[in-house]
């Protein structure tokens, strides 16, 4: 007997309804409206609140998604992401300015994970310090128009270097160069006007470009987790290079980061806010942050635009295609004449061009900047948010970081608000509630047993891993059920807020991820066939891989 | 008739093995030859010499007037000299047609500038590069495929896939790594009529490593003999189907492998 077709199942025929562009185009009307419905009658002062907007406001953030999955034609789905990202999206911030800061993390986090995709998408090389041209960039804005104490501003005075009576270098002065807060940059003798912010994106991108290669040329021959191992390495060695960048000639402030970063001019934007929140009927009592957000805000999805125009024709080129070449067989590739180090230059320069344009928006945005910020912890956010998306892909890479980022600034800390609001009601969740969560949870846990031991093919062993599995899931859900009473949500320990495991959130999901979907969320073709091959791999055996020719000395020598 | 490659004294060591020893080799221009001996006899180690994939440790390769020793091997392709390989090394996920244009890389204008900013030309490029990479699939026996996955394809299929690809480059000569190897005597029957095809519509050289006498026979016109590196005999078909030493290094190996080894003399 043949199996259910996958039409019957209602999932893909509500796929198949989604196909048809009339009612496409009537579903996301009809989820837009509802979702900005929803979120403009929110109320700061419901203790529910949190709850709310932790569900509502994601609803906003995947909606372009759905418009680029629809089946609508191309200018239909430009126009809605213009109405979207254009109208509704400020819209929302006039109304609650939290959100446009969201979306301006949404947006960094994009252009960065785009950038990343690149290397580690495109090219195949696995880069752990990625997080370094963002810092890259974010620290030529703020080292020249920060207000703290660093050479730029004070001058500085170098002592002669000496060593037994000779002059080794003799000493000389540097002038003060910039003057912070005047609305003026000032570097030496030039002059430049705040407008010089968008000069400094350019600046962000070469930096950065000219860091990537910097890079790329010690890690020429090595691959896999040499590479990654050595990544992390330079990611580390940049940050702490900001750390100490203080002594003896202030240059980073080192550790104690540099505040009072410059923000491009934005007043002409406040009568515009104040006029459209009048209209919308909310008064805003300080107009002149909104109006920088609402800057900051477009800035970065011009930026995440023009990534993702610079993703699509690298990909759809000769340089995308020698990429995946390199990806897939490096020797195969530089014997039909892909010039290996060129190639992988090139990525590691493109790659993080994008996170230097990032990083001076970055800090302006911020108006501070330190090392603590780009951690390894947050390179590996960067690629996990590539992963979750599905590598190689630039929706995928998007939607990862929305997921991410969403999860990380704004589903946990409501969570944890949510549940600080009702500590302060002395809320009782009543126990039939409790019960029927318990039941969910573990109704979940055993198809996810079920589901992750189908790969086992040994009939026997996967009935035992099912089995025990299940076995013990079930004890335990029924030992939690016995000592389930109405619950006090004051009874819960202050440690275990939900914004204290991020991490141990983020790890499930990776885990879960990797167990259900290695291929990620929204995966390019190609990876997709990568991950789910059938075990006829073609292994080379005339040609020792590249890395173990790293003993091969003349090899070594030559390139 | 100048040779369009010489080879002169090649030599390569690895730890303590003499992988291919003080070889001279001259490959005429627009002719099909081929190089044979036993299992290890160094064959694949002279095309990674000769491609640029490793370094000899003596010897001078000249090719079409040019010296190739020290090039890397994608300078090595854009020379003019291009190889498949003994076990196929296809870009497994990419389709069939991208395949072929990857091989084409050496010969087209890269520029980061003409990607990001699609000027006309950058359009023509891509036309081009499509057209001309179909063209060869066709000329492989490919016509039409270009879109599936390479990795679908039956093996003889991939060794297509590879020629063409191999091809893409234009090359003026291609060394052959085996090129019939795990096909049957139809098979191998069509694929070297392509062979031929590729020196007579094409006008490449071609070298081919082979272990089917029967191709190696009827399809060279140029024997080289190697045995534990060395080089030790060369010359038409007829005189080497009756060389003693090849015919030896052949038998002998056989013969060791059924005794006890005997003493190097
Ligand atoms: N990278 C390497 N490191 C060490 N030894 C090597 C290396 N490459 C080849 N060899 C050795 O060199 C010798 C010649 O190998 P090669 O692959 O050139 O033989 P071949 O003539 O192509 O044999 P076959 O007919 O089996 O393909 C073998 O003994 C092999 O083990
Ligand atoms: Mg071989």
């Amino acid at each position: 007997m043949t199996a259910i077709p996958s039409s019957l199942s209602p999932l893909a025929a509500l796929r198949r309804l989604y196909r048809q562009p009339l009612i496409a185009g009537g579903v996301l009307l009809a989820y837009v409206a509802l979702a900005l419905l929803l979120l403009l009658n929110l109320d700061r002062r419901d203790v529910w609140f949190p709850q709310y907007t932790m569900l509502v406001f994601p609803l906003i953030v995947f909606a372009p998604f759905l418009v680029l999955e629809s089946p609508l034609p191309t200018l239909a789905k430009g126009l809605s992401l213009a109405l979207l990202l254009g109208v509704a999206v400020p819209l929302i911030g006039i109304y609650d300015s939290t959100y446009l800061e969201l979306m301006i993390q949404i947006s960094i986090f994009s252009a960065l994970a785009l950038g990343l995709n690149i290397v580690v998408g495109f090219a195949g090389l696995l880069d752990l310090g990625y997080i370094a041209f963002f810092a890259v960039g974010a620290y030529i804005w703020a080292v020249f128009t920060s207000v703290a104490d660093t050479i730029f501003r004070t001058g500085f005075e170098f002592a002669p270097l000496t060593i037994g009576g000779n002059t080794l270098i003799a000493g000389f002065n540097v002038a003060p160069m910039a003057v912070a807060g005047t609305g003026l940059i000032t570097v030496g003798s030039i002059t430049l006007p705040l407008h010089a912010f968008y000069l400094f994106i350019f600046f962000g991108v070469l930096l950065a470009a000219v860091a990537g290669i910097l890079l790329g040329l010690p890690v020429l021959r090595l691959r896999g987790d040499y590479l990654a191992i050595v990544t992390l390495g330079f990611g580390e060695i940049i940050r702490v290079l900001f750390n100490n960048l203080g002594e003896p000639g202030n240059i980073t402030n080192g550790a104690q980061g540099l505040h009072g970063v410059m923000q491009p001019g934005s007043a002409f934007l406040i009568d515009p806010v104040n006029g459209i929140a009048g209209v919308m009927g909310v008064t805003l009592r300080t107009p002149a942050p909104v109006a920088s957000q609402m800057l900051f805000y477009f800035l970065a999805i011009g930026i995440v635009g023009l990534i993702i125009l610079l993703a699509q024709r690298l990909d759809n080129s000769p340089i995308g295609r020698a990429w995946t070449a390199i990806r897939e067989d490096e020797v195969a590739a530089i014997a039909m004449g892909v010039p290996l180090v060129r190639m992988k230059l090139l990525a590691f320069a493109t790659g993080a061009a994008c996170a230097g344009a990032v990083g001076v928006l970055y800090a302006a945005k911020q108006t501070f900047v330190s090392p603590e910020s780009f951690s390894l912890l947050q390179s590996i956010n960067i690629l996990a948010m590539v992963i979750v998306g599905g590598m190689g892909g630039i929706k995928g890479a998007l939607l990862g970081a929305s997921i991410v980022t969403l999860l990380n600034l704004h589903v946990l800390t409501n969570f944890a608000l949510q549940i600080n609001a009702l500590r302060n009601i002395d809320y009782v969740i009543p126990a039939g509630s409790l019960f029927l969560t318990l039941a969910l949870v573990t109704a979940l846990v055993l198809y996810i047993i079920w589901r992750s031991t189908r790969s086992i093919y040994d009939a026997g062993q996967q009935l035992r891993s099912r089995l025990t599995g299940s076995v013990i899931t079930l004890v335990l859900a029924g030992l939690l059920a016995t000592r389930i009473v109405d619950f006090h949500i004051a009874d819960w320990p202050s440690q275990l807020t939900p914004d204290k495991y991020q991490r141990f959130v983020f790890g499930i999901l990776l885990v879960l991820m990797m167990l259900f979907r290695p291929e990620g969320l929204l995966p390019s073709a190609r990876r997709k066939l990568e991950l789910h091959r059938e075990e006829t791999v073609h292994e080379a055996e005339d040609i020792p891989d590249l890395d173990q020719r790293k003993t091969d000395d003349d090899f070594a020598a030559g390139r | 008739m100048t040779s369009l490659l010489d080879v002169n004294g090649l030599t390569k060591t690895f730890g303590g093995l003499v992988a291919v020893n003080n070889v001279t080799i001259q490959i005429q221009a627009r002719s099909i030859s081929a190089i044979i001996g036993p299992n290890g006899a160094g064959k694949t180690t002279l095309f990674n010499l000769l491609t640029g994939i490793y370094q000899p440790d003596k010897g001078s390769v000249v090719f079409a007037g040019k010296g190739l020793v020290g090039l890397r091997p994608d300078q090595v392709n854009a020379a003019g000299m291009t190889r498949t390989f003994q076990s196929i090394r296809l870009f497994h996920n990419m389709t069939v047609l991208e395949n072929v244009m990857v091989g084409m890389h050496a010969r087209l204008r890269v520029s980061l500038l003409q990607t990001l900013f699609r000027p006309p030309a950058f359009g023509r490029q891509e036309a081009h590069v499509r057209q001309r990479a179909s063209e060869l699939l066709r000329f492989v026996g490919l016509g039409g495929r270009g879109d599936e996955i390479s990795r679908n394809l039956p093996y003889g299929d991939q060794r297509r896939i590879e020629l063409a690809r191999a091809l893409a480059g234009d090359p003026k000569l291609i060394l052959l790594d085996e090129p019939t190897a795990g096909m049957n005597p139809n098979e191998s029957e069509t694929a070297m009529n392509l062979f031929r095809r590729v020196r007579d519509d094409l006008g490449v050289t071609v070298v081919l490593i082979e272990h089917d006498m029967k191709v190696v026979m009827g399809i060279s016109e140029h024997i080289s003999v190697l045995d534990y590196g060395e080089k030790i005999a060369e010359g038409t078909p007829a005189e080497i189907r009756s060389n003693q030493r090849v015919i030896e290094a052949y038998l002998g190996r056989r013969a060791a492998s059924e005794h006890p080894p005997l003493p190097a003399s």
